[in-house]
């Protein structure tokens, strides 16, 4: 353990020091990743420009919702990015490479090509949920204060045991990155929207199947002091770190089994 | 000299153990002839392979059948063997990559799967195929990388830098990203970065596969430095048996999953039934030389004749009987040529299954 996050932090380091000898490349490409991120929400202003609500939600509150969901992601994306390339290193046989390495492969799976332009959606996510959060009609108790920060790191665990999930299914099928990326991506997609505009089903699914809902969903209903509309007693909306908890460990043991299972290709 | 005081080094950080090297290297107190030890190694892989539109037939397939060898410390030995015969498969049974499917494997004490990352600092891996650099970063940045992930000494770290970069030509490339070297370049600069933390055991992989003539040749002089000056026990899988010729003591051929022949390269000319070839210039053009006993000819062009004798003979007493009865004007001898040797014993193998 001592020994991944040494080497994640040396991989890393040595990425941002390759990315700053590019200094004007670093900032275009970080601006480009801000902005990029922030057209999806530029499309919900348009709507707001014709609407007074969506779902029975403020435009206010949806920045509330897009904002943590962002903000997660881009922290999961941030640490544990590279995850996905995993199909390729494995099919193209680089994936050897690591397994001879001192350090643990997970590390330097997740350190590899440390991208810190990603900062810029975080950066888009976090203006927007302040945003949102000061235009909303949080209820503002001291409990509440503290779920702010709980939620984008439940959030970010959720999102980030997502991609490992995604990426040891890939020791099984290197071209499974695209299912991840529908989970991921798309989720974050559907957790910008209220979720009172989707079928009951998709948001069950959510809830049970792939707790996407604990991102921003469920704990953000709770700041705002509303019935979620799956009808769940209110202390459902704390438990996003049990539920991060959960699928960390259950990421672990994916990947765990996904290395033994590991073959290598041939020569 | 450079090489002198390398040795020197390199004994230190043994006989001192753990303290020289990061604390986390044990000294292998084992029996030093057993440094490497496979005994009865399997590899099975299940392998689907479609049969009709939904069915799967699922059959296996015994990459690695029953290997049993041991290698001493300090040894170099060739391991060679058609396409698809087992040998990738080895190595990455004692890299720790792959878990065998039966079977004992110890490497310097140490059982490659279980304890892969404790292994990764005692062994140095090339693979001729694919780079263990840092495909964009440069050469310096790469070895900088090795240095602080492999906990090297600084001093080490140094003094291996310089012979390498000395030895290995890699001066006017560290600046330059991986991936905008030459596969010669690449393949030093490979070599450089598996040999910084003082391997015990190096692993190469075709490491002269798709190589110029001159970069062969500057890749192997250097293997041997490393195995003459530092003791380093060295595994090499190749294609180019000139590799072999020119490095290894010994020889292992593997085929179908099983080890066909382990000794030294003139033993496996008198299991390959090999033959040498006498060439004698005459005076003059004459009928083929056949009142020889021992030799046949095998070629003739003009005054000049080709005597095919088994290797194992001595070329005295032919030379002697043909200058005896023949206008001898000069003459030289050739050695096999290995290539043929494995061929046939390939093709004998095959025949009998």
């Amino acid at each position: 353990m001592v020994d991944g996050i040494r080497a994640y932090g040396l991989i890393v380091a040595m990425w941002i020091r390759s990315t700053m000898a590019y200094r004007a490349s670093f900032l275009m490409t970080t601006a480009g990743n801000f902005l990029g991120s922030g057209l999806d929400f530029v499309a919900i202003l348009l709507m707001f420009s014709h609407i007074e609500s969506l779902g029975g939600f403020t435009l206010a509150e949806v920045a509330l919702l897009y904002g943590a969901t962002s903000t997660s992601l881009g922290l999961a994306d941030l640490f544990l990015g590279s995850m996905d390339r995993i199909g390729q290193r494995v099919r193209d046989g680089t994936f050897d490479v690591l397994m001879v390495r001192p350090a643990p492969v997970f590390a330097q799976v997740a350190a590899d090509r440390f991208a810190l332009r990603r900062l810029g959606r975080i950066s888009q996510g976090a203006v927007v949920l302040v945003l949102g959060l000061a235009g909303a009609d949080v209820v503002w108790t001291p409990l509440n204060v503290l779920l702010i920060p709980v939620m984008l790191v439940s959030g970010a665990v959720i999102f980030g045991s997502v991609f490992v999930v995604g990426a040891a299914f890939q020791f099984w099928a290197t071209e499974a990155a695209e299912v991840q990326n529908s989970f991921t991506y798309g989720g974050n997609t559907l957790l910008q929207y209220p979720p009172t505009v989707f079928a009951k089903d998709l948001v069950r699914g959510v809830t049970f199947v792939v707790p996407l809902a604990f991102v921003n969903w469920l704990p953000a209903l709770r700041l705002l002091g509303r019935e979620d509309p799956l009808h769940l007693p209110g202390w459902v909306g704390l438990c996003g770190p049990l539920v991060a908890a959960a699928m960390a460990a259950l990421a672990g043991l994916a990947w765990r089994t996904g290395i033994r299972s590991y073959r290598s290709t041939g020569s | 000299m450079v090489r002198d005081t390398m040795r020197g080094g390199e004994r230190t950080a043994h006989d001192s153990g753990p303290a020289a090297l990061g604390g986390e290297r044990v000294a292998y107190d084992g029996d030093p002839a057993r440094f490497i030890e496979l005994d009865g190694v399997e590899k099975v892989f299940d392998v689907r392979r479609k049969a009709g539109l939904l069915r799967r037939e699922k059959h296996q397939v015994r990459a690695v059948d029953g290997i049993s060898f041991t290698v001493p410390r300090g040894q170099m030995v060739g391991y060679i063997g058609p396409n698809g015969a087992g040998k990738s498969t080895t190595i990455k049974m004692l890299t720790g990559i792959l878990v065998p499917s039966g079977g004992r494997l110890r490497v310097a004490g140490i059982d490659p799967s279980r304890e892969r990352t404790r292994l990764a600092r005692r062994i140095g891996v090339v693979f001729g195929q694919r780079t263990t650099l840092w495909w964009d970063l440069p050469l310096r940045d790469s070895y900088c990388l090795v240095h602080r992930m492999y906990k090297i000494p600084d001093a080490r770290y140094r003094e291996n830098l310089e012979r390498c970069v000395e030895l290995l030509d890699l001066g006017d490339l560290l600046d330059v990203p991986v991936r905008q070297l030459s596969l010669g370049q690449r393949m030093r600069g490979d070599i450089a970065a598996a040999l910084l933390h003082d391997p015990e055991v190096l692993y190469l992989d075709e490491p002269t596969i798709g190589l110029d003539v001159v970069s062969k040749a500057k890749v192997r002089d250097f293997l041997r430095d490393v195995n003459a000056d530092l003791g380093m026990t060295v595994l090499l899988t190749t294609h180019d048996l000139t590799d072999i010729e020119q490095l290894c003591e010994r020889v292992m051929v593997i085929d179908h999953g099983r080890l066909v022949y382990d000794g030294g390269l003139s033993g496996l000319h008198a299991v390959g039934e090999s033959e040498r070839t006498l060439v004698v210039d005459l005076e003059r053009e004459l009928p083929p030389i056949d009142d020889v006993p021992g030799a046949r000819t095998v070629r003739v062009e003009g005054p000049r004749q080709w005597l095919a004798f088994a290797a194992t003979a001595s070329a005295a007493p032919l030379v002697a009987a043909v200058a005896e009865r023949y206008p001898l004007v000069d003459l030289s001898v050739r050695e096999p040529d290995i290539e043929a040797v494995i061929a046939k014993m390939y093709a004998e193998r095959s025949a009998e299954r």
